[in-house]
């Protein structure tokens, strides 16, 4: 601890006065990391909480670690699982073999989206002469986690720089974005790769090996109406999908963690999934109208099962939520969260090019938010002025 | 039959207790009592005695300050000091008698503050003793006799100007800040003084409101008489005049209201009494580096260096005249605030904290459940100065809310101060918002801005460009 504090002492003048001026904010980044500096209340109230934006972060990045870790296993389970080297079932998922496939799959894809993304964040740190802030440490997790297993990590390195680049710098940096980073990242891979992104091969890491397959459910109800999968294996997780998002149980972990330490907001995944329940609801209804029988089938399935197949929960607990991006006011997020459960679904079940409609949705939502929020606040303007008007009257 | 009778007798008292009573107890959900140890024992015990006395222009807010006095002058306990350059009508009066012993200059020659070297003895520059008989005599009376600085008019929080035409003056009796002395003890053997100020404020405006805490005991407020009284419970900011008015009658764009606390109240009535301007308030000596904490009498603009030396523990403190959430960091060797009714004494954060934003820790506080203060609600912290991390930009929502009871919008409004957008901040209520309404705000944020700060700056730009 001391030596750690030494070693910064000794390094902080080459940063700040020497060779090294451009190197200052990955030095400062390192140091608050060690040591929450000794900054005390310079001005206004004279004491202050003791929670800051490290520790928000971090909370998030704990919420996110029971589907991460189950992540890992179902990605080794779901390899061979396809390529037929163990039968399927509990006994064979919690191994060594698939923790170590998995592993050697999505670490290599957490260090280079930190690393990709981290380097953007210190230049414009540099450049901008501000700190380095926290937000990229949850993306940088995030972005890993809604990736097929199988994606180049080349890929992920471009998606990173882009939804950092485009999606955040170019507004003005944490704080100021649009729209939600880690789902930039994945819609431009998305968009770009198309054949890394959906199929029947990227979810189990099937890439090279011919003549298996393996489908997630929802790639199968939007072509046979129907799926292999029952929802309580996808409601547990073990079914192929992105390596974050198929454990409804490990998400509902970090939803529960993140609810309580009051991190995550709860009105905007209640209002998710109402939204999503709701749509779901519609569809049963009105199924019968539908003209092919794939469709009708599809609009029929019980509609919380939505709830639980594809990315559906993870959007809502870990993106939907993310506060630049979705609606800022009280009023605002019950609005939003509910539109986002709507749209997810609606997108999910009727446009035949995405067989997921989360990350649109949820995009979607990001560049609506602020006019919801011009509604709320607008009515609050408007009481405002009422209530002078009748004091005139 | 009797019995439905009754029954029915009881209904209507109810009912009469429904609608005619609780219209004034208003409850305040949002907001937060911070858990601050230090707190001062309930008596009051002892004088601050000190032996110089510094006014400084700078506790009054948009105050341009001209001088009246120079270095060497004898000015009386009420003589004026200086007036402000817009409204000369605006004078701050001396607090003690005594000799002007210099006048302290900063940058550009801006007057910090007139210090003085008070008499033993106080004298006081006599006005004509009794009530005054309408509202323009009380306004003259009170600017003759140097008190009318007394009087703060919303918006803006300034000192009011006389031609103004209130629609209602809102006596705030109750103290709700960290670690401050319960009305009942500093109203003690002063309810003479406080009703007698009460009728001379009631003068002022066609409405008189007293807001008081639902658990208020002492007669002298709960029985006050020619006011309106509204009971408010529930934590601070309940006990803020800000959240009195925004209940009461919300002030609209255009509206005047004239603002006193109970002390300045107490002020006037002594004045009123034996013509003598006494500017001597009940302070809370509070903070845990005060080895004592307990309330006492102290006049303001007194020079806290030699009484602190005997009363503060040792150790690296930070003095602060006022509470901990809207004082002023004044040193130990500062002057209490012409104003102020605290002097809190907490420690300086000291050194880093090694991984201190991931490792969990018993002992420090939040309001977020990140930490597990959550789990002990009524336990309370040594807290300290530290910012606890470092300036961020905005990123959580929906936070301060949680201690923001007002029906503003609070995000929308400081993006509005933020980017001084005055229709906008007109719009969402700065009229009804004083600086001092952020502090809680500013306690929880996880980016640690400054709120009150921005908020005093926009409210400034507002003012300008309004007036």
């Amino acid at each position: 601890m001391k030596f750690v504090q030494n070693l910064f002492d000794a390094t902080r003048p080459a940063v700040t006065t020497g060779k090294l001026k451009g190197l200052y904010p990955l030095h400062n980044a390192l140091e608050t990391m060690f040591f929450v500096p000794n900054h005390n209340a310079h001005s206004g109230a004279h004491v202050r909480d003791a929670i800051d934006m490290k520790r928000t972060m971090v909370t998030v990045i704990f919420a996110l670690v029971p589907a991460l870790i189950f992540g890992l296993f179902n990605a080794g389970y779901q390899h061979h699982l396809a390529i037929g080297q163990i039968e399927s079932g509990w006994a064979n998922f919690w191994t060594l073999e698939n923790a170590m496939y998995g592993a050697l799959k999505v670490v290599p894809m957490i260090a280079v989206t930190y690393i990709a993304g981290l380097a953007i964040e210190i230049y414009f740190a540099y450049r901008n002469k501000h700190a380095v802030n926290e937000g990229f440490l949850v993306s940088g997790l995030l972005i890993p986690l809604i990736m097929p297993v199988d994606i180049p990590l080349w890929m992920v390195a471009i998606s990173t720089a882009f939804a950092v680049l485009i999606g955040k710098e170019v507004f003005g940096g944490t704080g100021m974005n649009i729209l939600n980073p880690a789902l930039t990242a994945r819609a431009f891979a998305f968009f770009a790769y198309p054949t890394y992104m959906s199929g029947d091969k990227v979810w189990a890491g099937l890439s090279n090996v011919d003549g298996v397959s393996s489908a997630t459910a929802l790639g199968q109800y939007a072509t046979t109406g129907s799926t292999d999968y029952s929802a309580w294996d996808a409601f547990l997780g073990i079914i192929p999908g992105s390596i974050g998002e198929t454990s409804t149980v490990a998400i509902l972990i970090g939803a529960v963690y993140l609810i309580s330490t009051g991190v995550g907001s709860w009105k905007i995944m209640f209002s998710a999934v109402l939204g999503a329940l709701a749509m779901g609801l519609v569809f049963n209804g009105v199924a019968d109208l539908m003209i092919s029988p794939e469709q009708q089938s599809y609009l029929a399935v019980p509609f919380y099962y939505h709830l639980v197949f594809g990315g559906f929960a993870f959007g809502a607990v870990f993106m939907a939520t993310d506060p630049v991006s979705a609606a800022h006011t009280e009023r605002g997020k019950w609005i939003y969260g509910f539109l986002v459960g709507v749209f997810s679904i609606m997108i999910r079940v009727f446009n035949p090019a995405y067989p997921e409609g989360v990350m649109l949705a949820i995009l979607l939502m990001n560049v609506m938010a602020p006019l919801i929020d011009h509604y709320v606040v607008n009515a609050n303007i408007q009481k405002r002025l009422k209530r002078a008007q009748t004091v005139q009257a | 039959m009797l019995n439905i009778h009754l029954f029915a007798q009881r209904l209507m008292y109810l009912c009469a207790e429904i609608f005619a009573v609780m219209p004034n107890v208003h409850s305040v959900r949002n907001g937060l009592d911070l858990p601050i140890l230090g707190a001062p024992e309930a008596i009051v015990d002892g004088h601050l005695s000190a032996s110089v006395y510094a006014v400084r222009p700078s506790d009054f807010r948009g105050l341009a300050p001209k001088l009246a006095v120079k270095e060497g002058d004898r000015v009386l306990a009420g003589d004026i000091l200086f007036t402000d350059k817009v409204n000369p009508q605006i004078a701050i009066a001396s607090p003690v008698s005594g000799e002007v012993a210099r006048i302290e200059r900063g940058e550009k020659r801006k007057i910090l503050a007139v210090v003085l070297l008070a008499d033993s003895q106080t004298s006081y520059r006599s006005m004509p003793a009794g009530t005054p008989a309408n509202r323009e005599d009380a306004i003259q009376w009170l600017l003759s006799a140097g008190a009318w600085s007394l009087i703060e008019s919303r918006p803006y929080g300034r000192i009011t100007h006389p031609e103004a035409q209130p629609k209602a003056v809102f006596v705030n009796g109750m103290a709700t800040e960290p670690l401050a002395v319960a009305p009942s003890v500093a109203l003690a053997g002063r309810e003479e003084d406080f009703a007698k100020g009460l009728q001379v404020v009631g003068l002022l405006s066609p409405r008189t409101v007293l807001s008081i805490s639902a658990n208020e005991t002492a007669p002298a407020l709960t029985k006050a008489s020619g006011v309106e009284i509204h009971q408010f419970k529930g934590p601070h900011p309940a006990g803020t005049t800000s959240v009195h008015i925004n209940r009461i009658s919300p002030l609209n764009k255009g509206e005047v209201v004239w603002t006193l606390n109970y002390q300045d109240v107490v002020v006037i009535g002594h004045l009123a009494r034996t013509g003598n301007l006494k500017l001597e308030r009940v302070v809370s000596l509070c903070g845990t580096g005060i080895a004592k904490p307990r309330a006492l009498t102290a006049v303001a603009g007194a020079h806290l260096e030699t009484f602190l030396s005997a009363e503060m523990k040792p150790g690296a403190y930070r003095v602060v005249s006022g509470s901990v959430l809207t004082g002023a960091s004044v040193g130990t060797t500062g002057y209490l605030g012409y104003y102020a009714s605290q002097i809190t004494v907490l420690p300086e954060g000291q050194g880093t904290d090694f991984f201190g934003w991931v490792i969990p820790s018993f002992g420090k506080w939040s309001i977020s459940r990140t930490l597990f203060s959550w789990l002990t609600p009524s336990k309370k912290y040594d807290l300290n100065t530290k910012q606890h991390g470092e300036d961020r930009a905005f990123v959580v929502t929906g936070l301060y809310e949680k201690v923001f009871p007002f029906d503003i919008l609070p995000m929308p409004l400081l993006k509005s101060m933020w980017s001084m957008d005055l229709e906008k901040m007109e719009q969402l209520g700065a009229y009804e918002v004083v600086p001092e309404d952020f502090a809680l705000c500013e306690v929880i944020c996880p980016s640690k801005q400054e709120l009150q700060k921005l908020a005093e700056e926009a409210l400034d730009l507002l003012y300008t460009e309004m007036n």
